[in-house]
């Protein structure tokens, strides 16, 4: 039974809002369960649903698939969005593992005390723009296409999109100096699906906040303070 | 040119151990660049080399390529341990993405202040014990086979023998309690290319020590 594609997470995006964009940016419909409680959680585990005790988890093609990457992955190739043969999913990983580091930077960023935000703020910002924004800048200065690999839209492009936007929500002129990315961000934020998933009413998640990091904390019972990195 | 992959990386596990194994699993054979000084590292900035300016870096089939998840995933397609279709990869992605989190706690561990190593170590022999070990016991016991994706070797047979030892270095009785496992580590062991880096002389590195982590702080320090 195929079914509908089902996400497992909390309401908010935390590891989860790549693979909603990935979706998304595929025109893959799905639904989502979103954890609120504690019980939910001990449910899913009690069930034997998550492989290593963890939320994201999707379930897909009759697999309970757990571990983003993993998920991303088969998402990718499913969809058509991994590149045409294994040097262009290469570059593919790659440019992924780069947004991946620097999202990264943010995804604990809702966690950390006052001070260290603002610590962190200027971390991200630094790292966005003296070594991962450069980067991308360079390959799309250098062949010229619309698309980050092969000259046709993949992962990469949608996952860059989302790491540009999230990095211009911590400081919203972080593009200027990157007239390629600004152009970049532009083509891609006109693609039919990905437009769509950026219109109000999208299963596309805000900016988290303090009822955010209340829910993950309750629920994983993870009480500890969270230091930058 | 040799046609071989070159690794560049500190001369120590880091994050160029699972490479280093993994093409060893699949007898590919490779040069090794060790940095040892800072010269050496920014000079490989200067020339461009460094995509974000991050090492590991891997020279193959005409690639200069950096981030060790696309690495591996490369020469796991490239040598046929990515099993044969996207579901079975999507399984080996998940064993191999659980395993790294519990490397991760290792890679790490060497760095962490003295007075926070017995806590990291009592986390890793949780993590080890409660979290990941018990899965794979449970697949190899389920299906019985003697690799864990469908009956043939792969990538994730690979990086969890990797991690199965990285953990008894530290943890010696770890596997008490995991009888397929046990059994799995010695299967993994005997075959022949990975018994082969298990021996004296071979491109494997040794556990972290002190000088290793005064190499890695004096090239990577800002």
């Amino acid at each position: 039974m195929a079914g509908k594609l089902k996400l497992y997470y909390f309401d908010g995006r935390g590891k989860m809002e790549s693979i909603r964009w990935l979706l998304a940016a595929a025109g893959v419909e799905f639904e989502e369960e979103f954890l609120e409680t504690r019980e939910q959680y001990e449910k899913l585990l009690q069930g034997g649903s998550l492989l290593f005790q963890q939320v994201p988890m999707v379930e897909i093609d009759g697999m309970k698939m757990v571990q983003t990457r993993a998920i991303l992955s088969y998402i990718a190739a499913k969809y058509n969005l991994y590149g045409k043969d294994l040097k262009e999913r290469a570059l593919i990983d790659m440019y992924v593992g780069g947004t991946d580091d620097l999202m990264s930077f943010i995804l604990m960023f809702p966690f950390l005390s006052a001070e260290d935000k603002e610590k962190q703020r200027a971390v991200i910002v630094q790292k966005a723009t003296s070594r991962y924004f450069p980067a991308y800048e360079k390959v799309l200065k250098d062949h010229g296409h619309d698309f980050l690999v092969g000259n046709s839209f993949s992962w990469a492009d949608v996952h860059l999109l989302e790491a540009i936007l999230m990095v211009e929500e911590k400081k919203s002129d972080v593009l200027s100096g990157f007239p390629q990315l600004q152009a970049f961000k532009a083509r891609i934020s006109s693609i039919p699906t990905i437009k769509k998933f950026l219109e109000p009413g999208s299963q596309r998640k805000p900016v988290p906040d303090d009822k955010y990091v209340e829910t993950v904390r309750r629920v994983l019972r993870m009480y500890y303070d969270v230091k930058a990195n | 040119m040799s046609g071989k992959p070159r690794l560049t990386y500190c001369n120590g596990r880091g994050r160029m151990e699972p490479v280093r194994w993994l093409l060893a699993a699949a007898g590919v054979e490779f040069e090794e660049i060790f940095l040892e000084t800072r010269e050496q590292y920014e000079k490989l900035i200067k020339d461009g080399s460094l995509m974000f300016q991050q090492v590991p870096l891997v020279e193959i089939d005409g690639m200069k390529m950096v981030q060790t998840r696309a690495i591996l995933s490369y020469i796991a397609g490239k040598y046929n341990l990515y099993g044969k279709d996207l579901k079975e990869r999507a399984l080996i992605d998940m064993y191999v993405e659980g395993i790294t989190d519990l490397m991760q706690m290792i890679l790490m561990f060497p760095f962490a202040p003295p007075e926070a190593k017995e806590k990291n170590l009592d986390s890793i022999k949780e993590r080890a014990t409660n979290r990941y070990f018990p899965v794979f016991e449970k697949v190899l016991k389920q299906h019985g086979q003697d690799f864990l994706v469908n009956n043939k070797f792969s990538w994730a047979d690979v990086q969890l023998i990797e991690a199965i030892l990285a953990v008894e270095e530290k943890i010696p009785a770890v596997l008490s309690g995991f009888p397929q496992l046990q059994a799995f580590k010695i299967r993994m062991s005997n075959m022949p290319t990975i018994k082969k880096f298990l021996q004296p002389g071979s491109p494997r590195k040794p556990p972290p020590d002190e000088r290793y982590v005064e190499t890695v702080l004096k090239i990577f320090k800002k």
